[in-house]
């Protein structure tokens, strides 16, 4: 018995390092603050923005951005790519950006937003449980959101997005 | 090739007879001037706040309120700082919202629930005692029992229980009492 004892700080090393080694490895992102959105009603958006869009039968994605933001350029082009090859309906809403520096920044970069709407004093964002740009969230055609992805979206995230935007209902 | 830079023989003599000049003079530093300078400077350097004049609200009691609930709501971009102290966007966005809450009649328990409702308990410094989190508040506690409990196992283990020695015999309180004898008996009453 008093043998065992002199294993226990041994025991307690090796399940630290485990935990350690287990936070290295695995790819889990400490600063990952989740989202309480997926699985609920996605907020209102304003009159003139969901309007007609949200809860009719075809998911759509909703896009916060700001022509200011460099990963909101990286992502870009994969946006313009929903939308010309599968037909994506994407609402697009500037946060935090002066209107006319977001039409220039479309109008150089292409637009591929069905609905534009501006968010100046991050009115919508709060709502949204926005933590700043970019970040996007996938609406079922329920009207329920299922993906929030804070940050910029990725060719790897593709798989997760598309399969939600063909499945429609 | 470098040119050295060394200062004149001229301004070198200049700076060490103002050095003497200025240690002579009758209204130097004392010697307790320099604590209380830092004492003075600790104190008006207080934690630093992100709260812009313009954000606050014109009722103090009001905006009393806001400062107690924007310390406990987390920056979601900061991790470790409040809205209070971080300047980011959202929290200024955050701080807003909470005095556009108060000032709609809201009590301070529906301000918390509407950010948790939009950034959930990441949101809270002090986490809710829930299921969840009840290994993040009892796990410190436990561990310090487990560790308390072995302690005093170790301990009770390793002092070998002391043999009562066998209670006297009556001879051997019989010698007892010899040897005591009247002294005893005095004892018994010191008061004559």
């Amino acid at each position: 018995m008093n043998r065992l004892l002199f294993v226990l700080p041994l025991l307690t090393l090796a399940i630290l390092a485990g935990f350690f080694g287990w936070s290295l490895l695995s790819g889990r992102d400490p600063a990952s603050i989740g989202s309480v959105m997926v699985g609920r009603a996605a907020p209102a958006l304003p009159q003139a923005l969901g309007d007609g869009l949200v809860k009719t039968g075809k998911p759509v994605l909703v896009n916060f951005f700001a022509s200011w933001c460099a990963p909101c350029l990286a992502e870009h082009p994969l946006f313009e790519r929903l939308k010309s090859r599968e037909g994506a309906v994407i609402i697009g809403i500037a946060w935090k950006d002066k209107p006319e520096a977001t039409r220039a920044w479309l109008a150089r970069l292409g637009d591929p937003f069905a609905r534009l709407g501006f968010d100046q004093h991050g009115k919508i964002a709060l709502d949204w449980g926005l933590s700043g740009v970019p970040e996007t969230y996938l609406i079922d055609a329920q009207g329920i959101v299922r993906l929030h992805f804070r940050g910029p979206i990725t060719e790897r995230d593709l798989g997760t997005i598309l399969p939600l935007l063909r499945g429609g209902s | 090739v470098t040119t050295p830079v060394v200062p004149s023989g001229a301004q070198r003599s200049r700076g060490t007879s103002f050095l003497r000049r200025w240690q002579k003079r009758p209204l130097g530093f004392a010697r307790g001037d320099g604590v209380a300078m830092l004492v003075a400077l600790l104190l008006a350097c207080g934690p630093g706040h992100a709260v812009e004049p313009s954000e606050m609200l014109p009722d103090p009691a009001l905006e009393a309120r806001a400062r107690e609930i924007g310390r406990g709501l987390r920056c979601v971009v900061c991790q470790n700082q409040s809205i209070d102290d971080s300047a980011a966007e959202v929290a200024h966005d955050m701080r807003r919202a909470v005095r556009e809450r108060l000032g709609a009649g809201d009590s301070d328990r529906q301000v918390m629930d509407f950010m948790v409702a939009r950034y959930g308990d990441y949101v809270l410094l002090k986490p809710p005692f829930k299921p969840d989190t009840w290994l993040l508040w009892l796990g410190g506690p436990l561990v310090l029992l487990l560790a308390g409990g072995g302690l005093l196992l170790a301990a009770r283990r390793r002092r070998p229980v002391e043999a009562m020695p066998a209670p006297l015999s009556d001879a051997e309180r019989a010698r007892v009492a010899a040897l005591l004898g009247d002294r005893s008996r005095e004892c018994q009453r010191p008061s004559n």
